[in-house]
């Protein structure tokens, strides 16, 4: 089995892009990860894409070229792009491509998402009588959350502050105004206890990977970083996932705690090896939950985390380095990764202003409905 | 008036009670009661218990799937632990959000939903959950 390595990464910018369609914002990331990498659309021998509301990743042979390559269209949710990228690593982790692509990305609509209840396997007054909301479920984990292991409100304002800062310094970002912490706090209340600036929104971009066998890296002369594990984790019995109308009282972990686990394994390293992650952050309170979930704290310890200032960049663990899904919006199939862009631009040292000093080691983890958590663990 | 969905809630003794379904093989209760009666049980559970978790929907949800009415008043909801059976989501009725916690004891009741008969949970003001 081969060793794999991301060789090439192309980001089209998140945000609102008028007048482009999501499939052009794929075409767009794609062919810059390929002149990244230093391989032609030729080259590629299978490839892995999806978006949850913009169309079929496979129509993108349209523009990139009508070369036979098999094209496997991916839809997984929040962790479309994380299923993405685990299906070119796989493919060429097997030796059955030397070059892999994996693509990602969405447009959709303003507002929050409107799911159809009967296509998650829901009755309908579940929906009607106004429970089957996205934003619900994450308040309602974070409270349950915050009751048991006393998090305050001020430290879900520090996590935006935060990714509003570093949100600034990435040129792919969407929100490039810093809020100060007094305005987020004061913000209109969404769910309580999450303010309008503790929510993402749904929004557009798109990201391409470009993969390779370890020995076609070294013949490219890739600029390359080596992709330890991508790991995918459905959920477990008791655990708490979005759109359930109901839940067992016995508790159990979540698709986060073993996604992680195994992928540590895999790795062969440890949490505290680890020097940049980019963790779900579709509200503040899930970057929060989701520091303990992957192992990097233990649960309650992130208040002191976030007073010190540990995740922000120049801290021991910085945490979402060009402000996470708050500053970059979540389109759907782009969202998980663009997480592994960043850790990729961060590990080559190509991050500018936001770059973590001396990193070598980068984790990701995007989190999906219906309960499925997607990790990556990159090392230079 | 008519129940918003079969089998969500039964009237059966005079107070109201969700159902449930229990798995035949392992006893695992799970709500709402699934169509699947091979391997699923119909089971009345517990009317009252504990808010579990709670927010407050404060902007209107998107129709469909809503059917609130347009006019929007935010309002309250929460996890139930119905004890010895299973966590449900509930609307809240009567409750002031001010005021909500977890731990607070709290009842199953039946009123009206856009038109059609649904469930919620109203405050219990004894202390012997």
């Amino acid at each position: 089995m081969s060793d794999v390595c991301i060789i090439g990464a192309g980001i089209h910018p998140f945000g609102r892009t008028d007048g482009v369609t999501g499939l052009q914002q794929g075409v767009f990331a794609a062919r810059q990860a390929l002149a990244d990498s230093g391989a032609g659309w030729a080259d590629v021998e299978i490839a892995f894409g999806g978006s949850s509301a913009a169309g079929n990743a496979d129509i993108m042979v349209n523009d990139l070229g009508l070369t036979g390559v098999p094209f496997i269209n991916v839809a997984n949710g929040c962790a479309t792009g994380g299923s993405a990228l685990f299906g070119a690593y796989s493919a060429i982790k097997a030796g059955q491509a030397e070059i892999a692509l994996a693509v990602g990305f969405d447009k959709h609509p303003r507002g929050a998402f409107d799911p159809k209840p009967a296509e998650w396997g829901l009755p309908d007054w579940y929906g009607e009588t106004g429970l089957m909301l996205t934003t619900q479920f994450f308040a309602l984990k974070l409270r349950r959350y915050m009751e048991q292991f006393g998090i305050s409100a001020r430290t879900l304002g520090l996590v935006a502050e935060k990714a509003f800062e570093n949100g600034a310094l990435a040129p792919h970002s969407w929100r490039k105004q810093p809020v100060d912490l007094e305005t987020i706090l004061n913000s209109q209340m969404v769910n309580d206890p999450l303010t309008k600036f503790m929510f993402c929104s749904p929004a557009e971009g798109a990201v391409a990977l470009v993969l390779a066998s370890e020995k076609k890296a070294r013949e490219l002369g890739a600029d390359a970083v080596k992709l330890k594990t991508a790991t995918v984790r459905t959920r477990p019995p008791g655990s708490f996932e979005v759109f359930s109308p109901g839940l067992d009282i016995e508790r159990g972990p979540s698709p986060t705690v073993i996604a992680a686990k195994a992928a540590f394994e895999a790795a062969g390293i440890g949490p505290q090896d680890v020097d940049v992650a980019q963790l779900q952050d579709t509200e503040s309170g899930a970057e929060i939950m989701h520091m303990a979930e992957n192992g990097f704290c233990a649960d309650g310890e992130q208040e002191q985390w976030l007073a010190e200032s540990w995740t922000k960049i120049g801290g021991k663990l910085p945490v979402n380095t060009d402000g996470g899904c708050l500053a970059c919006g979540e389109p759907i199939g782009a969202s998980g990764l663009r997480q592994v862009y960043e850790n990729v631009e961060q590990l080559r040292g190509r991050a500018g202003a936001r770059q973590v000093e001396g990193a070598r080691v980068g984790y990701s983890h995007v989190y999906g409905a219906p309960g499925l958590s997607a990790v990556t663990i990159l090392e230079r | 008036m008519e129940p918003i969905a079969p089998d969500l809630f039964t009237l059966e003794g005079g107070e109201p009670a969700l159902l449930g379904g229990r798995d035949k093989a392992s006893g695992r209760i799970v709500f709402p009661l699934p169509t699947d009666r091979e391997r699923f049980d119909p089971v009345a559970l517990p009317r009252e218990g504990r808010i579990w978790s709670w927010t407050v929907q404060r902007f209107r949800p998107k129709s469909p799937p809503y059917t609130g009415p347009a006019d929007f008043t935010p309002y309250a909801i929460a996890y139930v632990e119905l004890p010895g059976a299973v966590i449900v989501e509930a609307r809240l009725t009567g409750f002031d959000p001010a005021t909500l916690k977890v731990g607070l004891p709290c009842r199953l009741v039946v009123e009206p939903f856009a038109g059609k008969a649904s469930y919620a949970f109203a405050p219990l003001e004894t202390e012997n959950v």
